[in-house]
C-alpha cells in the first residue's frame, strides 16, 4: 500500500478531484440559485450538456478558450429560456418540462455531433493554465490547485459571490423569499415571475459553463451524452448543502474526488475492476442521501407556480 | 369634490381618504361584490363585518391590489385610481395584513422590511432597524429588529406586519381577519393598537365576522351579507344606540331579521349532570417534539360538556389525537365505562363508543374526492351491513346515508355528491353525522365551529348540547373562549401541554378561565 501514496498519485487524485468536481460545483452552484428562488430546475443536466456542445463547437472554430466558456454558458441559457417561458411564465410542472429539456438537449447534441463531428472526432488543445506565484510551488497540492486554467478560479470566486449576493444583496432577499413565500415578496412589490426567470437563466449560465468545462478542460472533446448526470448530482449537491454555496463547493470537491478515484487508481496500479470504480460516485451520491437526507431543507414554495392572489 | 385642499387644513378632513365607488366584482358563478359604496376616514376604525362569503375578502382585495372591479370606481384623496397590484396600493398609501402572514418566515424581521429594494443595492438593516425602532415608538409597540420572523409568534408578526406598512408611509391600514388566530389578550392588544393608530391620523380598516370585535374595536360599522352592503352605521349613530341596542341592529344587518337578537346573546342553562364519569383519563402523556403533553387526568359524566380552552398549538390536538386512538400514549390510561381502552386501536376505540370529530375536515376528515355517502362509512370500512364478505353493499349504504343527510339536514344535491364540493359548514354536517350516529358515550370535539359561518355554528353548538342531553359524555376542544363558556358545564385550561386548571363554569368562570390561559395562576 505505501506505493499508493506516491506524489504522483496524490497529485492526480486532487487535480482529478478539482476537474472533476468543478462542473459540479458549477451545476450545484446554479441549481442552489434556482432552488432558492423555488424551482426546482431539473433541466440542469440538459443545460449542462448544451453548454459542453456549444462550448466545444465555439471554442473549435474560433480557437478561442473564453469564447468557448462564453458559448458554453449562453448553451445554457438557451435551454433555460424554455423553462423559465413554461415552467414560469406558463406554469406547467417544472418536474415534466425539466425531463422533457433534459431528454431533448440529450437528443439534439447527440444528433448535432453525429453529422458535425462524428466522422472527424476533432480535439481541442489542452486549454492554458495560470500559474498563481508562490503557490504553485507547493508539492502535490501547487501543481493540482494553483496552475490551473483562470476559469477554474473564477468559479470558486463564483462561490464567493453568490455567497455575497445571497447574504448581503437585495436581490438576494428576494430569491429567498420567491422560494419561501412568494406572496410576500410580490406584496412587496417584486415581481416574482422575474426574480424567478433571472434564477433560472444564472442557472442555465452556469450549469452551461460546467458542461463546457467538461468538454472543453476534462475532455477536450464532444461526446454525446458526456455529462453523464453531472446535473443530477448538482441537484443533490444543491439540496444538502441548504441554501449555502460553499457547502456545494466543498460537496462538489468530494464528489470530484470519488469521480477522479477511477483514473488515480489506474495511475497507482491497483487492480480493481474499473467496474468497481466507476460506481464510487454514485455510491457516494446514495452514502450522503442516506447519511444526510433527512436534513435536507428544501424551500416550501419549490416546485409551486405562483399565482397572484391564490391561497 | 374639491382638490385643491391642502392637507394642514382641517377642512382636508372632510372628504375620506379611500372610497369604493359602487364596486362590483363578479366571478364564475358568483357575484362577490355588487354595486359596494365604502368611504374611509382618517382617524377612524372602520368595522367591515360580515358572514364567510359575505364579499369582505373580494371588497379588500380590490383596496389591496389583489383584484381589479369589474364595474365602479376606486378613489384616493378624491382622484380616482387604479389599483392593478400590492405595489401600487403601496404606492398610494394603502397598507394591508392579510388573515395569513405576508412575511418570509426564514428572513428576519428587516430583511422582511428590507424586501422590495432596487436590485443589486445592499439592505440598509441599520437604517431600517433605526426606523422600525422609530414607528413602534409611535405606537407603542416593541420588536426585536433582528429575529426571524419564523420564531416569532402569530400576534407579533402581526404588529411587525403593522410597523411596515406603517414605515412605507401608510395612511389607510387594512387588518383582514386579522384576530381570527389571536388569544383574546392578542385581540385585545390588537384593538388597543388600532386606538393608539387612529389618533395619529391613520384611518383604519378592520375586517372581522365577530360581532364583540366590531363593537369593541370600530368607530364605524359597516355591514356586507352576499355580496351587497346592507347598512353602515356611522360613529355619531354608534354612541349613541349603546352596546345592546348595536348589537340588535347589526344582526338584524346580518341576518336580515331582529329575532335572532335574543338567540345570539342568550345563555342555555342547563342542569348539572352528575353519575359516574364514563370517560376517565389517568395520566395521560403523548411524547411530541414541539408540545409533549404529560400528567392529563380528566373524568366526564355522561351528560356534561367539559370545555377544553386553551391557546391554539398547547397540546390540545395531541391529547384529542392519542384519546382518538390516532397517536402512541407514552404513559396513562384511558378509562371508557370503566374498561381500559388505551391500547385499542382507532377503530376498536370507536367500537366501544367513543368518538372524535376532527377539526382538520378536509385532511383527516374525509376524504374530498368520494362521495358523502361513503365519507359517513369511513370509519365503519368493511363492517356489516354495508359490506359483506368484503363485497360493497350499496342499497344499505345508500339508506344510511340519505337518513343521515336528512336527520343532519346536509344540503347536497345527492349522496353520490363528492364531499369535497360542499360549503365547509355542510361537511362539518357530515362528519357531525358520521360521529354523532349509532351507539356513542363519549365524543370529542376538536374545534368544531372552527372556519364556519354564524349559521352553521349556531346549529354545530346545537348538535353538541343535543349528544350531551343524550347522556354522552363530551369534551369539547375550542380555542374560542366564548363557545367554551357558552356550552360547557366544567372549564379545563391547557397550558403547554398540562392541564393548569379546572373551573366550575359559573359568573366567576371567565375571569379565572382567563387567568389560567394567560399564566397568571399556573
Amino acid at each position: 500500500m505505501s506505493g499508493l501514496f506516491t506524489e504522483a498519485f496524490l497529485t492526480s487524485l486532487v487535480l482529478g478531484a478539482l476537474t472533476a468536481g468543478l462542473p459540479l460545483m458549477l451545476a450545484g452552484l446554479g441549481e442552489q440559485i434556482s432552488e432558492k428562488a423555488g424551482v426546482l430546475n431539473i433541466g440542469i443536466e440538459g443545460m449542462m450538456l448544451f453548454g459542453a456542445y456549444l462550448g466545444f463547437l465555439v471554442a473549435y472554430t474560433t480557437g478561442s478558450v473564453w469564447l468557448g466558456f462564453l458559448g458554453g454558458g449562453l448553451g445554457g441559457v438557451l435551454v433555460a429560456a424554455p423553462m423559465a417561458l413554461f415552467c414560469i411564465r406558463m406554469g406547467l410542472s417544472q418536474i415534466v418540462i425539466g425531463i422533457a429539456l433534459t431528454l431533448g438537449a440529450e437528443g439534439l447534441t447527440a444528433l448535432l455531433h453525429h453529422f458535425q463531428f462524428a466522422q472527424s472526432y476533432p480535439r481541442l488543445p489542452a486549454v492554458p493554465t495560470l500559474a498563481i506565484p508562490g503557490l504553485s510551488a507547493i508539492p502535490v497540492i501547487g501543481p493540482a490547485l494553483f496552475d490551473r486554467p483562470p476559469i477554474v478560479y473564477l468559479a470558486v470566486l463564483a462561490v464567493a459571490v453568490t455567497a455575497y449576493v445571497f447574504r448581503s444583496t437585495q436581490f438576494g432577499l428576494s430569491l429567498q423569499a420567491a422560494g419561501d413565500k412568494p406572496a410576500a415578496l410580490d406584496a412587496a412589490g417584486v415581481d416574482v415571475a422575474r426574480v424567478r426567470t433571472c434564477a433560472v437563466l444564472t442557472t442555465g449560465f452556469l450549469a452551461g459553463i460546467g458542461g463546457a468545462f467538461m468538454s472543453q478542460v476534462g475532455a477536450g472533446i464532444f461526446v454525446p451524452f458526456m455529462t453523464n448526470g453531472a446535473g443530477f448530482i448538482g441537484i443533490v449537491l444543491a439540496m444538502q448543502a441548504r441554501g449555502r454555496p460553499l457547502w456545494v463547493l466543498c460537496g462538489a470537491l468530494l464528489f470530484g474526488a470519488c469521480l477522479s478515484a477511477t483514473t488515480a487508481l489506474q495511475v497507482a496500479g491497483v487492480s480493481i475492476p474499473t467496474d468497481v470504480i466507476q460506481m464510487l460516485p454514485f455510491a457516494a451520491v446514495l452514502m450522503v442521501l442516506v447519511l444526510f437526507g433527512r436534513r435536507a431543507s428544501l424551500p416550501p414554495a419549490l416546485g409551486l407556480h405562483y399565482v397572484r392572489g391564490a391561497r | 369634490m374639491t382638490q385643491t385642499l391642502s392637507p394642514s387644513e382641517p377642512l382636508a378632513d372632510t372628504r375620506p381618504v379611500v372610497s369604493l365607488d359602487h364596486v362590483t366584482k363578479r366571478f364564475p358563478g358568483v357575484v362577490a361584490n355588487d354595486r359596494v359604496s365604502f368611504d374611509l376616514w382618517p382617524g377612524e376604525v372602520h368595522v367591515l363585518l360580515g358572514e364567510n362569503g359575505a364579499g369582505k375578502s373580494t371588497l379588500v382585495g380590490m383596496l389591496s391590489g389583489l383584484q381589479l372591479p369589474d364595474e365602479g370606481g376606486v378613489l384616493v384623496e378624491g382622484r380616482e385610481v387604479r389599483i392593478a397590484s400590492p405595489a401600487r396600493a403601496l404606492e398610494l398609501g394603502i397598507g394591508t395584513v392579510f388573515q395569513h402572514s405576508m412575511l418570509v418566515p426564514s428572513l428576519s424581521v428587516v430583511d422582511n422590511m428590507a424586501l422590495g429594494g432596487s436590485w443589486w443595492s445592499r439592505p440598509d438593516r441599520d437604517g431600517v432597524a433605526r426606523k422600525m425602532a422609530a414607528v413602534c415608538a409611535d405606537i407603542g409597540v416593541t420588536i426585536d429588529p433582528h429575529a426571524k420572523v419564523g420564531s416569532l409568534s402569530l400576534g407579533e408578526q402581526q404588529q411587525v406586519e403593522i410597523v411596515r406598512a406603517l414605515m412605507r408611509g401608510s395612511r389607510v391600514l387594512i387588518l383582514d381577519e386579522a384576530t381570527a388566530m389571536l388569544t383574546p389578550k392578542g385581540a385585545d392588544d390588537l384593538g388597543a393598537l388600532m386606538g393608539r393608530l387612529v389618533k395619529l391620523g391613520i384611518a383604519v380598516v378592520f375586517i372581522t365576522h365577530k360581532l364583540n370585535e366590531a363593537l369593541a374595536f370600530g368607530h364605524r360599522i359597516t355591514v356586507l351579507r352576499l355580496g351587497r352592503k346592507v347598512g353602515e352605521i356611522a360613529p355619531e349613530r354608534l354612541a349613541a344606540l349603546g352596546p345592546a341596542a348595536a348589537t340588535a341592529e347589526i344582526v338584524r344587518l346580518m341576518f336580515g331579521t331582529g329575532a335572532t337578537a335574543a338567540e345570539a346573546v342568550a345563555t342555555t342553562v342547563r342542569t348539572r349532570p352528575s353519575g359516574a364519569p364514563v370517560l376517565e383519563i389517568e395520566g395521560l402523556a403523548v411524547d411530541d417534539p414541539s408540545v409533549p403533553v404529560a400528567g392529563i387526568d380528566l373524568s366526564v359524566a355522561p351528560g356534561e360538556i367539559v370545555g377544553l380552552a386553551g391557546i391554539d398549538g398547547n397540546g390540545q390536538k395531541q391529547f384529542a389525537e392519542a384519546l382518538a386512538g390516532q397517536r402512541r400514549l407514552a404513559a396513562g390510561r384511558i378509562l371508557l365505562g370503566g374498561e381500559a381502552i388505551e391500547r385499542l386501536d382507532v377503530g376498536g376505540r370507536r367500537q366501544r363508543g367513543l368518538r372524535y370529530v376532527t377539526d382538520d375536515r378536509l385532511g383527516e376528515g374525509t376524504v374530498g374526492s368520494f362521495p358523502i355517502s361513503l365519507n359517513l362509512l369511513l370509519k365503519q370500512v368493511g363492517e356489516a351491513p354495508f359490506w359483506r364478505r368484503g363485497i360493497e353493499q350499496p342499497e344499505a349504504i345508500a339508506d344510511h346515508a340519505r337518513r343521515l343527510v336528512g336527520e343532519f339536514d346536509v344540503r347536497t344535491p345527492g349522496i353520490e355528491t363528492a364531499i369535497g364540493k360542499l360549503s365547509g359548514g355542510n361537511i362539518q354536517k357530515a362528519l357531525l353525522a358520521r360521529e354523532l350516529s349509532g351507539p356513542a358515550r363519549a365524543v370529542i370535539f376538536a374545534k368544531p365551529t372552527y372556519g364556519l359561518d354564524v349559521q352553521n355554528i349556531r346549529a354545530t353548538r346545537q348538535r353538541i348540547r343535543e349528544a350531551a342531553d343524550r347522556g354522552l359524555a363530551v369534551i369539547l376542544i375550542s380555542t374560542d373562549l366564548e363557545e367554551v363558556l357558552e356550552l360547557s358545564d366544567r372549564v379545563a385550561v391547557m397550558s403547554r401541554g398540562h392541564i393548569v386548571g379546572v373551573v366550575d363554569n359559573d359568573a366567576g368562570a371567565r375571569n379565572r378561565v382567563g387567568e389560567l390561559m394567560s399564566g397568571v395562576t399556573a
